[in-house]
């Protein structure tokens, strides 16, 4: 336990000395305080996504929603409610900008033998069972519009947990209507769709 | 034999009865399914056209639902069956639906009434209620007032526009010959519309939309 005090001290200190030796400019402080965990080229890394890519609106809403406490899943909670918590509305509209003009490479790491029920879900949908298509609105190749995320391309462990969480009752930012779809989705179903999102480009 | 076809119609004669009682029970004249499925059909449409049938800004624009006229929601959504109308996704959505769902589904829709999306370019509402209400004679443009109402409320197979998603309608009279009328062996009420979109410039349309899309 005290170990891990310490350990955590260190990486504050490490931090925080960073910000004086970048005085005068502080954004590219506070995009290395995303990179430590969402990887040096913001490709994400572990439970961190990629934000390499991303729709700057997305991106933006994201952080504000952290601040506000909507987005409530563990890792939210865990990290990003702290880490969001002194991000002035300003700073959050530039990280979500700079990310978003970083080059985004595929995880590539789903089934690949689901990748084509995955395609066909998010393209078509099924209408016996009302599942809508995801591409109505990501857009035909999950690239994303506006506020609404880029997909193709995320991890299949991030996609699969924030389906999976959602369907568990945990919140997205306000007025997202992924938590009310993703309740309705099997388990295969959630499989087949984050294994095929990780390999589009 | 006799002792067989007995077998087998005893069993067709308890479902019939059965479907009966169902149909009874449900008192939807002549629906074909459960309560249950029209409620989970209705929350599948409004996943993507809003939960209150307003609209939504997805990848493209999706329409708004609510207030609509049922004759002409259940006449796209025939259109869309027969590939008259092209969709990349509603053919897919409506090739499902029995006739009595359609219906069902039109009239949930028709009885909603909730606020317009709004959104539209404010500083083209005034341009766009004149082309509405006097058309544009120049351009043998009548007045959309004539077919749509003079609220834009629509009538029977000519559809509401107040309150309809501005860029929708921007996209859908940009697009018009590409996407309505698709069956040259069979000519629908979309042929009406089809010269009057033609002679609409896109800043006509994009003023016609923007009045639309302000009108509750």
């Amino acid at each position: 336990m005290m170990k891990f005090v310490i350990s955590k001290t260190a990486v504050l200190a490490l931090i925080a000395s960073a910000v004086p030796a970048l005085a005068g400019n502080i954004e590219p402080a506070s995009i290395r305080n995303c990179t430590w965990c969402h990887g040096e080229s913001a490709q994400g890394y572990a439970p961190a996504p990629r934000l390499a890519g991303q729709r700057p609106q997305y991106t933006e809403n994201q952080l504000l929603s952290f601040r506000k406490h909507t987005r409530d899943n563990p890792f939210s909670k865990q990290y990003m409610w702290g880490a969001v918590a002194n991000l002035s509305p300003s700073t959050a509209r530039y990280l979500a900008f700079y990310f978003s003009k970083q080059h985004p490479k595929a995880g590539n790491d789903g089934d690949k033998e689901l990748a084509a029920s995955g395609k066909t879900l998010f393209e078509d949908g099924n209408p016996e069972s009302n599942t809508v298509a995801c591409a109505v609105c990501h857009g035909p190749n999950a690239e994303g519009i506006r506020e609404i995320p880029r997909l193709g391309g995320l991890s299949y462990y991030y996609l699969k947990r924030k389906l999976t969480q959602w369907g568990e009752g945990y919140h997205a930012a306000a007025k997202a209507p992924m938590p009310r779809i993703a309740s309705k989705l099997s388990s295969n179903e959630i499989e087949a769709l984050a294994s095929y999102l990780s390999f589009v480009k | 034999m006799k002792v067989s076809s007995i077998r087998l119609a005893l069993p067709t004669a308890i479902l019939a009865i059965v479907f009966s009682a169902t149909g009874r029970a449900e008192d939807t004249g002549t629906a074909d399914f459960s309560k249950q499925s029209l409620q989970a059909k209705i929350e599948y449409c409004k996943t993507c056209h809003g939960v209150s049938g307003q609209g939504f800004h997805g990848s493209t624009p999706i329409p708004r639902l609510a207030g609509q006229q049922t004759q002409y929601i259940e006449n796209q959504l025939q259109a869309f069956i027969e590939r008259r109308r092209d969709n990349k996704y509603m053919y897919n959505v409506s090739h499902v639906l029995s006739p009595a769902m359609r219906t069902a589904l039109a009239k949930h829709f028709s009885e909603l009434n909730p606020k317009s999306l709004g959104g539209a370019p404010k500083e083209l509402v005034a341009t766009g209620k004149t082309i509405y209400e006097k058309g544009l004679p120049d351009a043998d443009v009548p007045a959309c007032a004539t077919c749509h109402g003079p609220e834009a409320k629509g009538n029977g197979e000519f559809p509401r526009l107040a309150g309809q998603l501005n860029d929708y309608i921007l996209n859908k009279l940009v697009n018009w010959s590409s996407e309505r009328g698709q069956d040259p062996a069979k000519p629908d009420a979309s042929a009406i519309m089809q010269p009057i979109a033609h002679n609409l410039t896109k800043s006509q349309i994009a003023a016609v939309a923007a009045y639309l899309n302000y009108l509750e």
